[in-house]
């Protein structure tokens, strides 16, 4: 009986802490509904943009530097304005936060994959292997996380022709700032798992004979996914941000496919000549973005830890 | 009286004396702030033959004939210079100048100079291969031979800088840096020692360069008043017109178009602009029977002269002067600019842009679909460069032509695209100011069929090749009748436009920002000359 089954789970979530912690939090609402709002608009992109600024047929430098429609001389096709090429700026912002977001959540589940895979076997393991994969992180915790970034970024760039760039930028981008971000999940799962495996459910369940595979899949890893959601939540804002900045830095995305960070890159060539709407729309949707993304994952933070209820 | 106080005074007195015994630049010392989009790319005077790095150069290497602000013949190294024979030059040089180590400057500096400009990393090949040979008469004079009658080669010279043998052969830098990067080690890519008003202090390339006054300058009467000269090149438009109007800068350059207006409002500052002699241009691979970098295998579409054309008549010039350069461009049909001697009116006139005639031409071609191909692109080398290129994709793109945009710095453009790697591209964005000021220079360098051994069309990057151009061209360089002369150049440059050769552009406005208080002089080659600059 399905049915009974999804209603009774429904009013189950319905009466949890969570979800009350979430209905008494204005804040929160707002963020959830801006952060919701941006990805629905950004995924719904091809569909309510009205152009595709990666067309560079659909162009017409004509159209170069148009200001917002509400100001002198602007046009009603370009509600935002257009940049120095004549590229509509609210199509760039929902196509650049599509690719924002996009570069977001897929470093994001790198990161969580390759944190939490190595920080359960850390933790369960111990020894030798514990040794080695926290030395790792510990190293690599000495560097900023956008220097990693920049210097896979870089690497890459110098390693891989220029015709081949364009088309792995964005798997090179992910996994740039995806390798720059495992160390927190790591370290958080290997203390968890490290209590959890002392356990006596753990421990029955390997006397009755079952593998450790199963074990860390089955019985631990269910058990350590709370903090991990909070800190992939906290992490994608860091991911976007990070994106943004790698991109401003004109090593991100290619100009030809821009996110959020090239676009304010672009603009910010022409803020002295009073052009301001190229950089400050993109910089707008990028700072509510992330602001929500971050505030959600504060909520979600508060709202799971036990000793704050 | 304490001892440092009796210290304090003897430095006092040490530093008077030497005040006084420099006259009057140390007497009021100054420190200039200089900015520019990119790096000069080296520092030795043979490695790459574009004007902002020769310009630069200038300060600390000299000719023997140089240009004054109004790119008039100088004499700088020579005092006089004659030519007896058609195909004989004589130098007279100064007998009073040393290089910045002490060293004379003498007559067997200006035969290695020229060697040296010959060897294989250099980019100043074509200059050196004006002359056969260069013979020294004594130790203050020279005589130049070349192969054919050259009435302009002091002109031709005039960024053909002269090193010290001695401290060449010590350094063992005897041959020129190759801009490719094969030898960036060479001694002079990093170290100068020149005859120039400034001594190189500093080389940080790409991050920081400064510049000392020299002392025994041979010249006592230049105008400037700058001891110190820091340059740091500054990439980021906005950053760089940042730098200015805070005060942290007191010259940039250039000043992005569309921040003119900004710079006039500003208290302190002003924008500084004028006709360059730059014309800017794109270039099409014609040479190679396989484009390196297009989606078209076993043949090369550029080849096809309805191809150029469906290039040419794809991209409306005027748009892009309008929109990108913000008006402040001169269109051009030629790959002349204004300035340059030899210049006519009708080179002012683009191709009239059609792109359905484009569509139409492609398809004639055997490319309904058009095709991919890689645009090579400076981002910090003439104003707005890399948007050029981007509003020259979009237009391209609109007839069908796919371009994969590659825009980087100077140094990697440079060293992909000139003679040193083999013309590594198949479209590229130049920009080229004759450096003699005169057409025959651009006919030679841009438009000659390439040929080794005369080092002519050594700046086709494209291979752009028609026998009748070659032969014109060599016409124009011994031609002494000015009417006839300019009838030919003309009659050139039409057959290049004829032949679709290139996709000229603009012609690039000079647009400096300067701090008041400090005077330069803004010559047409874009060059700042820091002879001239005088710091308030």
């Amino acid at each position: 009986m399905p049915d009974l089954r999804l209603s009774a789970r429904l009013r189950a979530a319905a009466d949890s802490d969570l979800w009350y912690s979430f209905r008494t939090s204005p804040v929160t609402i707002v963020s959830a509904l801006t952060t919701l709002v941006l990805v629905a608009a950004a995924l719904a992109a091809p569909v309510i943009a009205p152009h595709n600024p990666f067309d560079l047929a659909s162009l017409n430098i004509m159209n170069a530097g148009l200001p917002p429609v509400w100001d002198a001389g602007g046009e009603a096709a370009f509600p935002l304005g257009t940049d120095d090429q004549g590229r509509d700026v609210l199509s760039a912002i929902l196509y650049g936060a599509r690719i924002s977001l996009l570069v977001g959540f897929a470093s994001v589940v790198f990161s969580v994959v390759l944190g939490v895979g190595l920080g359960l076997v850390s933790g369960y393991v111990g020894g030798r292997v514990d040794a080695v994969i926290m030395r790792i992180a510990d190293v690599q915790l000495s560097f900023p996380a956008i220097l990693i970034a920049l210097l896979i970024d870089g690497v890459a760039r110098g390693l891989l022709p220029h015709d081949m760039h364009g088309e792995v930028a964005l798997y090179v981008l992910v996994f740039a700032i995806g390798i720059s971000g495992w160390v927190q999940y790591a370290r958080t799962v290997r203390g968890a798992a490290m209590v959890e495996s002392r356990k006596e459910y753990v421990q029955a369940a390997r006397i009755i004979g079952i593998g450790p595979m199963t074990i860390l899949w089955r019985h631990i890893l269910p058990n350590v996914m709370g903090p991990v959601l909070v800190i992939a939540t906290i992490h994608l804002a860091i991911a976007i941000i990070t994106e943004a900045t790698l991109s401003f830095l004109g090593v991100g995305v290619p100009p030809t496919t821009p996110s959020l960070g090239t676009l304010i890159r672009i603009g910010n060539d022409y803020l002295f000549s009073g052009e301001w709407w190229i950089t400050i729309f993109p910089g707008i949707v990028l700072v509510l973005l992330v602001l929500s993304v971050n505030l959600l994952g504060d909520w979600l933070r508060d709202a799971l830890n036990p000793k704050l209820r | 009286m304490t001892l440092t106080s009796k210290l304090l005074r003897s430095a006092a007195a040490v530093a008077l004396a030497a005040a006084v015994g420099a006259g009057a630049v140390a007497a009021e010392a100054a420190t200039l702030r200089w900015s520019y989009q990119g790096d000069a790319t080296t520092m030795d005077p043979h490695g790459l033959n574009e004007t902002f790095t020769l310009g630069f150069q200038g300060n600390i290497y000299e000719p023997l004939v140089g240009y004054d602000k109004d790119l008039k013949l100088t004499p700088m190294l020579a005092e006089r210079w004659e030519n007896p024979e058609p195909n004989k030059w004589v130098f007279h040089l100064r007998k009073d100048v040393t290089f910045h180590n002490g060293n004379p400057f003498t007559a067997d500096d200006v035969i290695f100079s020229w060697q040296r400009s010959l060897t294989e990393g250099s980019d100043m090949k074509g200059y050196g291969a004006k002359a056969e040979a260069v013979n020294k008469i004594d130790d203050h004079t020279v005589e130049v031979v070349t192969k054919s009658p050259n009435p302009i080669l002091p002109r031709e010279w005039v960024f053909l800088y002269m090193m010290d043998k001695e401290w060449s052969e010590a350094n063992n830098t005897t041959e020129a840096t190759n801009v490719k990067g094969s030898n960036q080690g060479n001694h002079a890519n990093l170290h100068a020692n020149g005859t120039g008003p400034f001594m190189l202090a500093e080389r940080q390339p790409d991050v920081k360069t400064t510049l000392k006054r020299f002392a025994d300058y041979w010249d006592k009467g230049i105008a400037t008043n700058v001891t110190d000269v820091v340059f740091t090149p500054v990439t980021q438009p906005a950053t760089r017109v940042a730098a200015l109007l805070s005060g942290e800068m007191d010259v940039i350059q250039p000043v992005p178009v569309q921040d003119w207006d900004r710079l006039e409002k500003a208290p302190g500052v002003k924008p500084l602009t004028g006709a360059e002699a730059r014309s800017i241009f794109i270039g099409m691979d014609q040479d190679r029977d396989e484009l390196k970098y297009s989606s078209v295998k076993g043949k090369n579409p550029f080849k096809d002269a309805r191809v150029r054309e469906a290039v040419v008549r794809a991209v409306d010039v005027k748009a892009i002067d309008e929109k990108i350069m913000r008006g402040a461009a001169e269109p051009l049909g030629s790959l002349l600019a204004g300035p340059i001697n030899g210049f006519d009116a009708s080179f002012g006139t683009p191709y009239e842009p059609d792109p359905e005639k484009s569509k139409k031409l492609l398809a004639e071609a055997g490319y309904p679909n058009g095709f991919t191909v890689t645009l090579d692109c400076p981002n910090d080398r003439y104003v707005n460069d890399e948007k050029v290129c981007q509003a020259v994709a979009g237009m391209l793109a609109r007839v069908g032509i796919k371009v994969d945009l590659l825009a980087q710095t100077k140094g990697k453009y440079f060293g992909k695209v000139l003679a040193q790697a083999g013309y590594d591209t198949s479209m590229y964005l130049l920009g080229w100011t004759p450096s003699s000021i005169d057409a025959h220079n651009s006919l030679l360098n841009l438009a000659a069929c390439r040929n080794k051994d005369t080092q002519a069309g050594l700046f086709n990057l494209g291979g752009y090749c028609n026998p009748k151009v070659d032969e014109l061209t060599h016409k124009v360089g011994s031609e002494t009748d000015q009417a006839k002369r300019n009838a030919m150049i003309k009659e050139a440059f039409e057959i290049v436009r004829d032949d679709y050769g290139y996709l000229p552009l603009h012609a690039q406005p000079l647009s400096w920002g300067v701090r008041e208080g400090v005077e330069v002089v803004q010559r047409a080659d874009d060059v700042l000359d820091l002879r001239s600059a005088v710091v308030k």
